[in-house]
């Protein structure tokens, strides 16, 4: 059925959480995330990224709203909803003095699988954790006790695998073995929904992205889209001589004085045919105004989220 | 039924038990046989017979009975309690596990530990006082049933507990007071009449009477009421598990 309507294997609708305190943590989110994707959410802190992530994993109540994953309510099938589905969670929260293996093990069961050895060594020898199998997890590093959770989370092959900040206390080498990982699971026809604060991670990662603020779904777009739509490029030209004012012969550019008159700056569209550099170039050589240097900088998914989550009324898409 | 997520869990706490052995099965043998020498030879030798038994075989089913009800609580608190206060209970909530295989797992492994640890008492006893078993197989089903109904009041203490003062709390200021007072050192007879009658508001009475009627066929109430209350008490305590279940009660925010 799901195949048939939608590409969709999480479906979330009109989720509001209001927590016991009264705070309300998420307002009317609605989200698909479409089979196969690696999805980023991005957020400041406090946003509700974890808690939009612990209603769909069944650790948070929603106060409304439905939650589909993979085709099965998270509520009324619960079972069906929750085996498909792999967490690692945001904060290090292990068994003390359980081996790496066992608890591993446990996980698996626990999600209703028959034993796999050869599955779980798989996972164990991608995260580079095979020789600490029979380790206590209270004697590894914090970065192994993140990869133990993603171990675990992948314990019982999910469909659906949610990453709440992977990356935080993980080295380079790590991380880049982790975005590895990720990748081939994607290839095997997994879906990954992360979130990070690293955003060049997410502009690296993420077919799409979400951008979370109070509570609130800001926007949901397509990677590449959204950079398209909301990246600007800019071209800086430091004049030899500073300016009050720009020139009425220069109206035809959308200009900015920055840097107390010293730097003339030109903001354009990098989809446009025609960028009207040369033009600009043209007419600055007319009015004798002379220039001792160039840039030019493009915003990264880092200043369209600065953007967004600062002033979210004045962006529209 | 998720068959492997039962047996998962089961493992895990039987896991914990061998871990801490000693803790778990050696001081609570020790402290029996303190127990027997103290009172059932010491101080028995100088007791009469109650009801044609002597002393130290007297107090044999209520110390059992001690240890058996305070075992399955603390393990099975305990076992619950664990996971709240390490985070991992976050797997626990997004497993596709029921309840009732959440809870055939974690009372399931804390009454068998507390069975193991009644025979072993049991086998201890025998050391220093001989006795016969009047109704081998009603000792077993009451053993049984009593670690099965307080591990489970165990988990509703583990499931309650925010901080481990509340988790000890019920076992040392309820559950030790209502068992010294439940006639594990008397019989309910020697008592003046009126506190013969409070005492029946006490369900460890009623535990302690028939696990005795199980070993020498004399009881201070009926065996069916006996099983009975506790019966009744294992009802009371499932409804409010399914409810905590239900609800997410100080499980999920
Ligand atoms: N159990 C709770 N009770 C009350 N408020 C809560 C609870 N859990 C979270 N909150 C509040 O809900 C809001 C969202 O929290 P959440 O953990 O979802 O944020 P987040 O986007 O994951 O943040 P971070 O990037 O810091 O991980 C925060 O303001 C937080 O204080
Ligand atoms: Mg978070």
């Amino acid at each position: 059925m799901t195949d048939q309507t939608s590409a969709a294997i999480v479906r979330i609708r009109g989720v509001n959480k209001t927590y016991a305190s009264g705070f309300q943590a998420l307002k009317d989110v609605n989200l698909d995330i479409k089979r196969g994707e690696i999805f980023a959410l991005l957020g400041p802190n406090g946003a509700g990224k974890t808690t939009l992530i612990s209603i769909i994993c069944g650790i948070v109540n929603a106060s409304s709203g439905t939650v589909i994953a993979d085709g099965h309510d998270t509520l009324r099938d619960y079972r069906a909803a929750r085996a498909s589905i792999g967490l690692v969670p945001q904060e290090l929260h292990t068994d003390a003095f359980e081996s790496v293996w066992s608890t591993m093990s446990f996980s698996r069961g626990l999600f209703g699988k028959a034993p796999n050895p050869a599955h779980l060594e798989k996972v164990l020898r991608d995260l580079s954790l095979w020789d600490k199998r029979d380790a206590k997890i209270m004697t590894l590093s914090g970065g192994m006790k993140r990869r133990v959770l993603i171990a675990k989370a992948l314990a019982h092959e999910p469909r659906i695998l949610f990453l709440d900040e992977p990356s935080a206390g993980v080295d380079v080498e790590l991380r880049h073995d982790m975005w590895r990982m990720v990748r081939e699971l994607r290839a095997n026809g997994t879906t990954i929904i992360l979130t990070t604060h690293y955003i060049e991670e997410a502009e690296d990662m993420a077919d799409r992205i979400g951008v979370i603020n109070k509570g609130e779904l800001i926007i949901v777009e397509d990677k590449k889209v959204l950079m398209r739509k909301l990246g600007k490029k800019q071209l800086a030209i430091t004049l030899r001589q500073p300016m009050r004012s720009i020139p009425d012969a220069l109206d035809d550019w959308s200009l900015e004085l920055t840097e107390g008159g010293h730097t003339l700056v030109y903001s354009f569209d990098t989809q446009k045919e025609e960028t009207g550099i040369a033009a600009l170039l043209r007419a600055l050589g007319e009015h004798g105004i002379d220039f001792k240097d160039l840039r030019s900088s493009e915003s990264s998914l880092e200043d369209i989220f600065v953007s967004l989550v600062h002033q979210p009324n004045e962006v529209t898409v | 039924m998720n068959l492997h997520g039962i047996r998962a869990i089961y493992r895990f706490e039987m896991a914990r038990t061998f871990r801490t052995v000693m803790q778990s099965i050696a001081a609570p043998v020790l402290t029996t046989s303190l127990y027997f020498i103290v009172f059932g030879k010491a101080i028995g030798s100088r007791m009469g017979d109650i009801d044609n038994i002597s002393y130290g075989a007297f107090i044999i089913p209520g110390l059992v009975m001690l240890s058996l009800l305070s075992e399955s609580i603390s393990n099975a608190s305990f076992g619950i309690y664990m996971p709240k206060w390490a985070g991992t209970i976050y797997e626990l909530l997004s497993a596709p596990v029921s309840w009732i295989e959440v809870l055939i797992g974690y009372v399931g492994a804390a009454a068998t530990k507390s069975v193991m640890l009644g025979l072993l008492i049991m086998g201890t006893a025998r050391l220093f006082v001989p006795y016969e078993i009047a109704h081998p197989f009603w000792l077993i089903a009451i053993l049984l049933l009593t670690a099965v109904t307080f591990s489970l009041f165990g988990f509703i203490i583990g499931l309650w507990a925010d901080n481990f003062q509340k988790l000890q709390v019920v076992p040392l200021l309820i559950v030790t007071p209502l068992t010294f007072l439940g006639g594990a050192f008397y019989s309910i007879n020697m008592l003046p009449p009126l506190w013969q009658k409070i005492t029946l508001f006490n369900p460890v009475v009623y535990l302690i009477s028939g696990f005795r009627w199980a070993f020498y066929g004399m009881a201070d109430v009926h065996i069916g009421v006996s099983v009975g209350v506790t019966l009744g008490f294992l009802l009371i305590c499932l409804t409010f598990v399914w409810w905590v279940f239900n609800t997410g009660y100080k499980l999920r925010s």
